[in-house]
Order: C-alpha cells, then sequence, then structure tokens
C-alpha cells in the first residue's frame, strides 16, 4: 500500500481538484440565486480552449488567463440574458450551451490551428509551477505543496473569500436572500436579476480559470472535450456542499482525491478503463449517501404551501 | 389627516378595477377595508403601495401630495405593507429577516450581534416579543405574522397596511394580533387592515370602510354599526337567513372504529378515534389545526394508511382501500388545501372541474367533451364562478372561485357522504352564502357531511352535532344545541367541560 498512499498523491490531489473546485465554487454561486448551471462543463471547456489561444497569441500567461476570462464572461452572459430575462429553462439552456461549446472549440481549433482533435505548441508557456522557498523544505507540507500553479492556491483563497461574502457582509447577505425568496427580496427593494446576473458571471470567470488551470496547468496543449466531465463532478460537489463554499470545498476534496487515485491505481496494472471509473462511482456513491434531505423538505414545503 | 385619498380611479382597459374611491386615514387609527374578492380593495392597496399608478386621482399624506413609483418611495414615506403570503425568508433568523434592505454594521460588513440587539431593542419598544436569533421556518405562523409586522416597524413605517393578516392563524394568534395592533395604534401607528372576516374587524377597527365593484359603498364608524349592515353593504343586498329543517338521521353512511394513526415522534397522530356520521347529518369537527384533523380526512379518504381501526363508507368496509375504490363506495372529498389536493394548478378550468369525472363522461377511453363542456360551464353559472373562459389556467382563478368550482364538481358526485374541509377558506361573503346553502340543501336531500372548519362560526351555523379534536383524539361531543364558542374553545384547548 505503500506506493498507493504517499504525499505525492496528496499533492497530485491537489493539482487535480483546482478545475474541478473552482467550477464548483462557480456552480454554488449560480445554484444560491436559483439558477442551476448546468453549463459548467462548457463554460469550462471554453475556458481551456481560449486560454491556449490566447496564450498563442500572446505569449503570455497573464494575458492569455485575462483572454480566457473575457471570453467566458461573454459566453456566460448569454446564458443569463436567456435563463434570466427571457425566462428559459435555466436546465435547457444549460444543456445547449454545453453543446455549443464543445462545437465551438472543435470548429474553432480548426479554423484557428488548422488542426484536428489537439493542438499542442512547444512555443507556449505553461502555468507557473510554484516552488516556494522555505515551505519546499519542512517535510511533509514541502512535497505536498510543490510545483503547484498559482490557481491552485488562488481557488481555495476564492473559496474563503465567498465564504467570508456570504456570511460577513451586507451584500452576500442579499445576494443570499435573493436566491431564497426573490418575491420578498424584491418587496423590500433588493435587485434580484442584478445578483442573478452577478452570480452566472462570476460563474464564468470561475470556470474560466478552471479551464486555464486544464489547458495550461498539468499540460500545455488543448484536446477536444478535455474537461472530460469536470463540469458535471463539479455539479455534483455543488449539490453534495449544499452550494455552500466550505461544503463545496470537502466535495471537492474528495474528488480530487479519488481522481488523483485513479491514475495512480493505473501504475498498478489495474485496467485503464476499470480504475478511470473511479471518480464517477465516488459521484454516485455519494449522491446516495449524502443525498440533501432539505430538498426533499422543501419540495414537501413547497408542495404543501397555500398557493 | 395622516393620509387622504381622493378619487383614486384604476382602469386596466375597459374595466374598472376603482372607481372614484375616497379613502381616509387619521394618525393612530385602525381603519378596515372589507369587501368581496374582487372589490378592489387589493388594487387601492397596490396603489398606496407604490405597486401601480392610479390612472386618477390623488394621495395627500399629511396634507402634501405625494406619488410613489415603487415600493421603495412607499416604505421611504413611511407606510409598510405586511403582504397577505408572508415575505420571509425561511432559512434565515428572525433578526436578519427584520434587518435586511438596512442592515446594521460598518461599511459592506454585516453585524449580526447588532441586528440581534436592535431586534430585541424594536421587540422592548413595541411590546412584541420574539426570538431573534430563531430560524424564522421553525416558528409558528403567528409569530411570522409578528415577525412581518416588526420588519415593517424597522423600515421606519407610520401607516402599517394589512392585508388578510389572519388567514393563516389559529384563533389564540389571531387574538394576540388584535392586541398587538390595539396596542400599536395606542403607541400612534395607524393600521390598514384589509379583511373578510367581519368579527375581527368590528373588534379592532374605529372606522370600516366598505367597497363593492371598484366603489365605495359606505364608511361607517364600528359604534354605529353591526355586523348585519357591513354585509348588506358588502354584498349589495339582503343576505338569506340559512335555515336547518329538522331530519331525522338515517344510516350511517361514515363509520370510524378506533382509527390510530403512529406519529414520528412516539405520539400518537391519532389515537383510538372513532365516530359516525349517519345520512342527512352534518357533523363537524373543530379543534386548532395540527390535531390530527387533516391526518382523520386523509385515512377515510384513502390518501393515506392507519395503523390501525376500521372505516366503513356507504355500510362498505373500505380500510385500506385506494381512493378511487373509496370514492367508488360512496365518498366525495372537498378537500382542505385545494391547491394540493383539490386541483391542477396548470390544468384549465374544464380539466379540473372533470376530475373524479372522467370515468364517467367517456366512451371508450374518449372524453365526451361535449357533455363535459356543457357540465362544467353549468357550474360556472350556477356558483358564479369569475373565469375568462373554461379554458382559462386554474392558477388564474382568484382562491374564492376556485373553491367554488371544487366544491361544485364534489357536490355533483351526488355521493351519499361527503368530506366537506375548510369548505369556505378564503372565500367572500356571497359565495360562504352559496356553498353553506348548498351544502345544507345536500343535507335535506339526505347526505351525511363530516365538516371539518377551523372558523367557528361556520361549525356552528352548520352541523347537528359538533365534535371537537385535542392532540389526536375526540375530546368532546356537543349536540347542536349545547355548541356555544365558548365551550368548542374549552375542549379545543385542552380542557374539559363539568
Amino acid at each position: 500500500m505503500e506506493q498507493l498512499f504517499d504525499l505525492a498523491l496528496i499533492n497530485s490531489a491537489l493539482r487535480v481538484l483546482t478545475p474541478i473546485l473552482l467550477a464548483a465554487l462557480g456552480g454554488a454561486l449560480c445554484s444560491r440565486v436559483g439558477l442551476f448551471n448546468v453549463g459548467l462543463e462548457g463554460f469550462m471547456l471554453l475556458g481551456a480552449f481560449s486560454a491556449v489561444v490566447g496564450n498563442y497569441y500572446f505569449g503570455n500567461v497573464f494575458y492569455a488567463i485575462l483572454f480566457a476570462i473575457a471570453i467566458v464572461s461573454i459566453f456566460s452572459l448569454i446564458f443569463a440574458y436567456l435563463s434570466i430575462n427571457l425566462r428559459a429553462n435555466v436546465i435547457v439552456v444549460g444543456i445547449a450551451m454545453n453543446a455549443l461549446a464543445a462545437g465551438l472549440t472543435t470548429f474553432s481549433l480548426r479554423a484557428i490551428f488548422d488542426v484536428k482533435g489537439a493542438f499542442y505548441d512547444n512555443t507556449m508557456v505553461g502555468l507557473p509551477k510554484w516552488n516556494i522557498p522555505v515551505i519546499e523544505d519542512i517535510p511533509v507540507i514541502g512535497p505536498i505543496l510543490a510545483g503547484l500553479t498559482p490557481l491552485v492556491y488562488l481557488s481555495f483563497l476564492i473559496a474563503g473569500l465567498m465564504w467570508y461574502y456570504f456570511y460577513r457582509t451586507k451584500s452576500g447577505f442579499r445576494f443570499l436572500a435573493a436566491g431564497e425568496n426573490p418575491l420578498a427580496a424584491k418587496s423590500v427593494g433588493i435587485r434580484v436579476a442584478r445578483y442573478q446576473y452577478g452570480a452566472v458571471l462570476a460563474s464564468g470567470v470561475l470556470c474560466a480559470l478552471a479551464g486555464a488551470q486544464l489547458s495550461l496547468g498539468q499540460v500545455t496543449m488543448f484536446t477536444e472535450g478535455m474537461t472530460a466531465g469536470r463540469g458535471f463532478i463539479a455539479l455534483v460537489a455543488t449539490m453534495l456542499g449544499q452550494s455552500g463554499p466550505l461544503g463545496v470545498t470537502a466535495a471537492s476534496l474528495l474528488f480530487g482525491f479519488m481522481d488523483a487515485l485513479s491514475i495512480r491505481f493505473q501504475g498498478l496494472a489495474l485496467p485503464t478503463h476499470f480504475t478511470q471509473m473511479l471518480p464517477y462511482v465516488v459521484t454516485i456513491l455519494a449522491m446516495f449517501f449524502f443525498k440533501d434531505k432539505s430538498f426533499q423538505k422543501d419540495a414537501l414545503k413547497q408542495g404543501s404551501s397555500s398557493r | 389627516m395622516l393620509l387622504q385619498m381622493d378619487s383614486i380611479t384604476k382602469k386596466y382597459g375597459e374595466f374598472s378595477a376603482n372607481r372614484g374611491i375616497d379613502f381616509s386615514l387619521r394618525a393612530g387609527e385602525v381603519h378596515a377595508i372589507v369587501g368581496e374578492n374582487g372589490a378592489g380593495k387589493t388594487t387601492l392597496m397596490r396603489i398606496l403601495y407604490g405597486m401601480e399608478q392610479p390612472t386618477s386621482g390623488t394621495i395627500r399624506l399629511n396634507g402634501k401630495e405625494v406619488s410613489f413609483a415603487s415600493p421603495l418611495d412607499a416604505i421611504q414615506s413611511g407606510i409598510g405593507m405586511v403582504h397577505q403570503h408572508f415575505m420571509l425568508f425561511p432559512s434565515f433568523t428572525i433578526a436578519e429577516n427584520i434587518v435586511i434592505g438596512n442592515e446594521p454594521g460598518a461599511g459592506a460588513v454585516f453585524d449580526r450581534k447588532q441586528a440581534v440587539k436592535t431586534v430585541e431593542e424594536l421587540c422592548e419598544k413595541f411590546g412584541m416579543k420574539v426570538d431573534p436569533q430563531a430560524i424564522v421556518s421553525s416558528t409558528a405562523p403567528g409569530v411570522q405574522q409578528r415577525v412581518e409586522i416588526l420588519k415593517v416597524l424597522y423600515q421606519g413605517a407610520d401607516i402599517i397596511i394589512l392585508d388578510e393578516p389572519t388567514g393563516v392563524l389559529t384563533p389564540l394568534e389571531v387574538q394576540e394580533l388584535l392586541e398587538a395592533i390595539k396596542q400599536l395604534s395606542k403607541q400612534g401607528k395607524s393600521f390598514i387592515l384589509i379583511s373578510h372576516k367581519l368579527n375581527e374587524v368590528l373588534d379592532v377597527a374605529d372606522r370600516i370602510t366598505v367597497l363593492r365593484d371598484g366603489a365605495v359603498t359606505g364608511v361607517v364608524d364600528k359604534h354605529a354599526t353591526d355586523a348585519h349592515e357591513i354585509s348588506r353593504l358588502m354584498v349589495g343586498r339582503e343576505l338569506l337567513e340559512l335555515d336547518r329543517k329538522p331530519i331525522t338521521p338515517g344510516d350511517k353512511v361514515l363509520e370510524v372504529t378506533d382509527l390510530s394513526l403512529r406519529g414520528t415522534k412516539g405520539k400518537p397522530v391519532l389515537d383510538a378515534v372513532s365516530l359516525s356520521v349517519r345520512a342527512g347529518e352534518i357533523v363537524g369537527v373543530a379543534g386548532i389545526s395540527g390535531n390530527g384533523q387533516s391526518e382523520l380526512l386523509q385515512l377515510i379518504s384513502g390518501l393515506a394508511q392507519p395503523d390501525g381501526g376500521r372505516i366503513a363508507v356507504a355500510g362498505k368496509d373500505v380500510t385500506g382501500k385506494a381512493p378511487r375504490d373509496i370514492r367508488e363506495s360512496g365518498l366525495a372529498h372537498i378537500p382542505e388545501d385545494r391547491y394540493v389536493w383539490g386541483a391542477n394548478r396548470t390544468a384549465t378550468v374544464m380539466d379540473t372541474g372533470l376530475m373524479g369525472h372522467h370515468r364517467r363522461l367517456q366512451k371508450s377511453g374518449l372524453l365526451k367533451l361535449k357533455d363535459i363542456r356543457a357540465l362544467v360551464s353549468g357550474w360556472v353559472q350556477k356558483f358564479s364562478i369569475k373565469t375568462g373562459s373554461l379554458e382559462t389556467s386554474t392558477q388564474y382563478l382568484s382562491g374564492g372561485n376556485l373553491q367554488k368550482l371544487i366544491v361544485a364538481r364534489e357536490l355533483e358526485q351526488g355521493t351519499p357522504f361527503l368530506i366537506a374541509a375548510e369548505p369556505t377558506r378564503g372565500v367572500d361573503i356571497g359565495a360562504m352564502e352559496t356553498i353553506h346553502g348548498e351544502l345544507l340543501k345536500r343535507r335535506e336531500e339526505g347526505t351525511g357531511i363530516l365538516l371539518v372548519s377551523s372558523e367557528l362560526t361556520e361549525i356552528l351555523k352548520l352541523s347537528d352535532r359538533v365534535l371537537v379534536m385535542y392532540e389526536g383524539r375526540i375530546a368532546g361531543e356537543l349536540s347542536a344545541k349545547e355548541a356555544t364558542e365558548e365551550k368548542l374553545g374549552l375542549l379545543m384547548a385542552g380542557g374539559t367541560l363539568q
């Protein structure tokens, strides 16, 4: 078992959980204002692609990420306009956004780079991998934190900030209120749609970061459909964490760890396809065991309300 | 005059919801607005609260003309509104619910400790007790009502509009609310009370404005009027005296023996309940809601299964049967909650009317639409149900009109036994008169009716016998002659009659 569990495993878990955590935080923001964002997967895929495009043209990681944020923000505004202003069914819109992102990235890959399947260019620079002096020499913590990208740290920072925003600020309080009972929120003068737009836009930004971590973090390339369901796992993490920043972080940790474990299993002569199932099996099991009873209660309450 | 509304008119296309209404409010006064559904009460208040703009007319506050573009303007001018359906955030604490929109704290930070303190001071000042740290969803409707009023007070309102405030409250909570209104008006707050419960209005209001068809039909002083005069002004004619002809009850159409239902917390929800209803008899079941009445009805109608006991409808044992079998044995059911059990909100009026009749009105699996249409439009006329057309979605019917549709549908079943649960909840006086009249007519035709109602006046008016439920048991039985509001109230609160 030694070769299975070691500090490098935790290190690798931190790397793979980052995109999930970032997207799940975005999903949590949306679901808190009553917009269940199924489009995380598409947002993330577009983020991964546009980060590579930005990187290729600007030759600078920072600009690449800004470019990705800009593109996904525009994309998320479409989602927001359809579901908030036009009141389209938010699930349908989310699925449409996923399909659009998949098609758009594949098409653009051909149109821009004239390649099929994957794009790689060795002039591209990936995200910096930080080895923090002093800390890298500390036993246990050193190896765990070795060579992580800034986005890994940022994702945890954002989770903390979100907690502070939700539970300590006036604006965060109103944000939660807008999601809990939009009608009541309007009656005290809270502009609900504004908070909804903010949530969708923020989820776009977070998914752009998640995508950038995918295409510029571990590897520096883009492949078609490279998000491989991580957006949906993030969605499960959102639900499992009951859309609270801490719960979502914990759920993402679980999934990241399972992902890392499945990669590790591949080195143990187990069939690859089998080990790759692990994160998804855990996802399903998690849904069984941690099913949120308050959802049922809410549904019951709605059913028995007088109007 | 604190508030003066002069010749307010509001037109929606051809239709006038308000026609030249004059309304005034003195400081420290409780002024009730009564009227049937659709008389224009709510429209008038929406105009005052800035949710609608009047077509013509002026609003003056302390003599100065004002106009409100949104509720926010009204709130800033010291007008607050407690909506009929609570505008609360169930998972938040009471303090959070009260301070929302104007939270204490420096800069962007929300100081929750200060919020709790502020709310405590507010409670102290106005003599309304709530626990600021309690989660709203875990509190009783009476407390939530208080939270709504405190919220309006926190916003600095001097004029408080209460829209049907007692609809969801128990009799005790209603008393507390009326007491609180009186206290606050002594402290200089003014109230506009929208209601159709005349006894409450007469208890608490100083003046009463009566509306009918969008116009004022009378402004009366409490001391110079009575319920009789007000209802005449509301309906526009004398109400018919209902008379209950003496009838000798026939065979038992419902017999319930030792019915039991276990609860989740060890305490039984129903504890060996036995009762019977005979043909031509109305048996009233009184009790504060939550003492097992709802569950009793669900067991009788087959919506839930008992843990023990027997149920017989029209002489047939139906224990453990499905609702369809029980209905076919001879049950019709006007359900307690019309939106949950009584109607499909998104179905049309015609479809909602068809429910339960669909097996009869068909031919080899195809619905006989012509017959159905004739039947439902007959009800619409007879009960004067206000609906755009038979194709209108049920959700657009007002509560009272939907109730009339459901009552008509269930009466049409023509069964020997009928459950009437809260048959007039939320309906106006005219409709109530119709529904009560129909129930009495069915009684004369020999139907046995089990009437469950939280309105004691209704129970006393219609019942031949009254049963009181308390904590899952029948706490007492009174004949129509013996039953008084006091005796029933005592039994409902768990007391005994000596």
